[in-house]
């Protein structure tokens, strides 16, 4: 049986269904020289801001057991170096490319989504959930009416299709969903990293400069499991899944919760090929299962 | 890329040598690092670790290439790689990073405790054009002198305590070479104070000096941006990555 690994998201096909991350992947050049960009469904890239951001002060990561900490505080060149300087290299290859944009009002978010949607990218990623900065984004996802808020202004700007991206720092994921579908939004994403601390015991200061970060890794993978397996029940809208995926057996599983689209984060750090390797398992597990698309495997979780 | 360690050994208390093949890494150049995956799969740490280039074998008379580290254990990791034992498969990726830059004249080395390990290979290149001034807290810590009187003109040793050569810091015998000699750079790879006292009095000087710097790092391509250093440029002040625009920076860029 020959295995068609593309997937209808939101009007768009995706050659398959692995994206990389927002935040581990830059703008794609970093990894350009380890494999073809092209085998990527898609490529998230560094959270966008309107004007260019330093970022916050070293130590920015932390190693945790299964994870690790970040909090880089959205550093990047501004929406404009982006579409000068990036777009035309990450427009090379054959994937779809999501612009993931974080600002300080909804009305600012629109702003962002104007200029990326006039640039011709295919996705716009709305980050409502940043934990590293304080005018980050998660103020309007921790509220469903904030986030709502947020999705129509972006909605009424962009020409392209609009996707949400969820913190899983919330009590109730769905409501924060439901809101979002409600507001018009096209798609999720989810999960954004945990708000996480640590401690060294012996200066006996945070080990981050930023006192906390953003938890990610194989270790939130079942948090993201939930998430996404809770926003699948909750909303009609597709869903891209991620957090912790480092096996194509872990995307899977985010896929029978009821992702369409897989997001590969921080298991690129460990492995510049993580993406390609992910995608292959997954190729092979849908053979060993006698299954000839994606869409079979997304939300057959059995309960 | 896999590698097969060749070679191991405890150089003092805490800090290990350790010998690898690298036909399938790029050649480094002095100053690079390799970022070594430090777990099995599906281990509970994820993240490699950079270490610097100490020395590399090109191969050749049926000879591999071979690749050698120096590293101190200070976690898990870093305990995981000591005791990798003669034919254990290694996951490396490199060589990474800027390197020192191609000078002509005399190069000036100066390393302070295990940031001596990069410098070394660059004496190894530059051979009888190196001098080198390495610093210790003691002469307990003294590791790798050997090696740099073999391949150098002259080697200076320092140690904090005064058990060892000259006492004190590296600062004062680097004075004094520069001031005795002409060099057409100076190499600085250690702790950051060391590296800021070096700098200023080359900077004094006016010949170009050059630091490596340390910070975390997560995936040691350029990509997470987890490894930010400040440095000036002409319009102010600008991050950068220590793994990839660096980790050598001219030392003038530096925001100490």
């Amino acid at each position: 049986m020959v295995t068609d690994l593309s997937v209808k998201f939101c009007g768009l096909t995706f050659k398959n269904p692995i994206v990389a991350a927002s935040g581990t992947f830059g703008f794609g050049r970093e990894y350009g020289g380890y494999f073809d960009l092209s085998e990527l469904g898609g490529i998230a890239v560094k959270g966008l801001t309107m004007k260019p951001r330093l970022g916050n002060a070293p130590p920015r990561i932390a190693e945790t057991p299964s994870g690790m900490l970040n909090a880089v505080g959205l550093q990047n060149p501004g929406v404009r170096a982006f579409v000068s300087d990036e777009l035309p290299y990450l427009r090379r290859y054959d994937t779809k490319i999501i612009a993931n944009i974080s600002a300080e009002s909804a009305e600012e978010y629109g702003e962002l989504a104007a200029v990326l949607s006039d640039a011709g990218v295919d996705i716009i990623e709305v980050n409502v959930s940043c934990p590293n900065v304080k005018a980050g984004g998660i103020q309007f996802g921790t509220s469903a009416v904030a986030a709502a808020e947020v999705t129509e202004a972006v909605k009424r700007r962009s020409a392209v299709p609009v996707m949400i991206k969820l913190s899983p720092n919330v009590t109730d994921i769905a409501a924060i969903a439901k809101a979002c579908e409600s507001a018009g939004a096209d798609a999720l994403s989810l999960i954004n990293t945990l708000l996480g601390m640590r401690i060294d015991v012996k200066s006996r200061r945070p080990v981050l400069s930023n006192v906390t970060g953003g938890l990610s890794g194989p270790a939130v993978l079942p948090v993201a499991v939930r998430c996404v397996y809770q926003a699948a029940n909750a909303v009609k809208l597709p869903l891209l899944g991620l957090g912790g995926v480092s096996s194509g057996t872990d995307a899977a599983e985010l896929m029978l919760a009821g992702a369409s689209l897989v997001g590969v984060g921080t298991a690129s750090f460990a492995n510049p090929r993580a993406a390609l390797v992910i995608r292959g398992e997954l190729e092979e597990y849908m053979r060993r299962n006698n299954l000839s698309s994606p869409g079979e495997i997304s939300g057959g979780v059995v309960i | 890329m896999s590698c097969k360690v060749t070679f191991t050994e405890e150089l003092r208390d805490g800090v290990f040598a350790l010998s690898f093949t690298a036909a399938e890494l790029t050649p480094p150049k002095p100053g690079q690092f390799v970022h070594i995956k430090c777990a099995e799969d599906g281990g509970a740490r994820i993240l490699r670790r950079p270490v610097s280039v100490c020395d590399f074998f090109g191969g050749g008379d049926g000879a591999e290439p071979e690749l050698t580290v120096v590293f101190e254990v200070r976690g898990g990791g870093t305990k995981w790689l000591s005791e990798r034992r003669e034919d254990d498969e290694l996951d490396v990726l490199g060589a990474l990073g800027s390197g020192f830059p191609e000078v002509s004249g005399d190069i000036l080395l100066a390393g302070g405790g295990l940031g001596i390990a990069p410098l070394l290979y660059a004496a190894q290149r530059a051979g009888t054009r190196a001098e080198a001034v390495l610093g210790f807290r003691s002469k307990e810590r003294i590791i790798l002198t050997g090696d740099f009187e073999r391949l150098a003109r002259r080697v200076e040793i320092a140690t904090d305590d005064g058990s060892y050569g000259h006492g004190g810091t590296v600062a004062e015998p680097v004075r004094a070479a520069l001031a005795e000699r002409p060099f057409g750079a100076v190499f600085a790879c250690g702790p950051r104070p060391m590296l800021r006292a070096v700098a200023e009095i080359a900077e004094e000087r006016g010949v170009p000096c050059f630091v490596s710097l340390e910070e975390r790092m997560a995936c040691g391509v350029g990509a997470c941006l987890g490894c930010a250093v400040k440095l000036k440029t002409a319009d102010g002040e600008a991050v950068k990555r220590v793994c990839r625009d660096g980790p050598v920076f001219a030392s003038g860029e530096v925001v100490w």
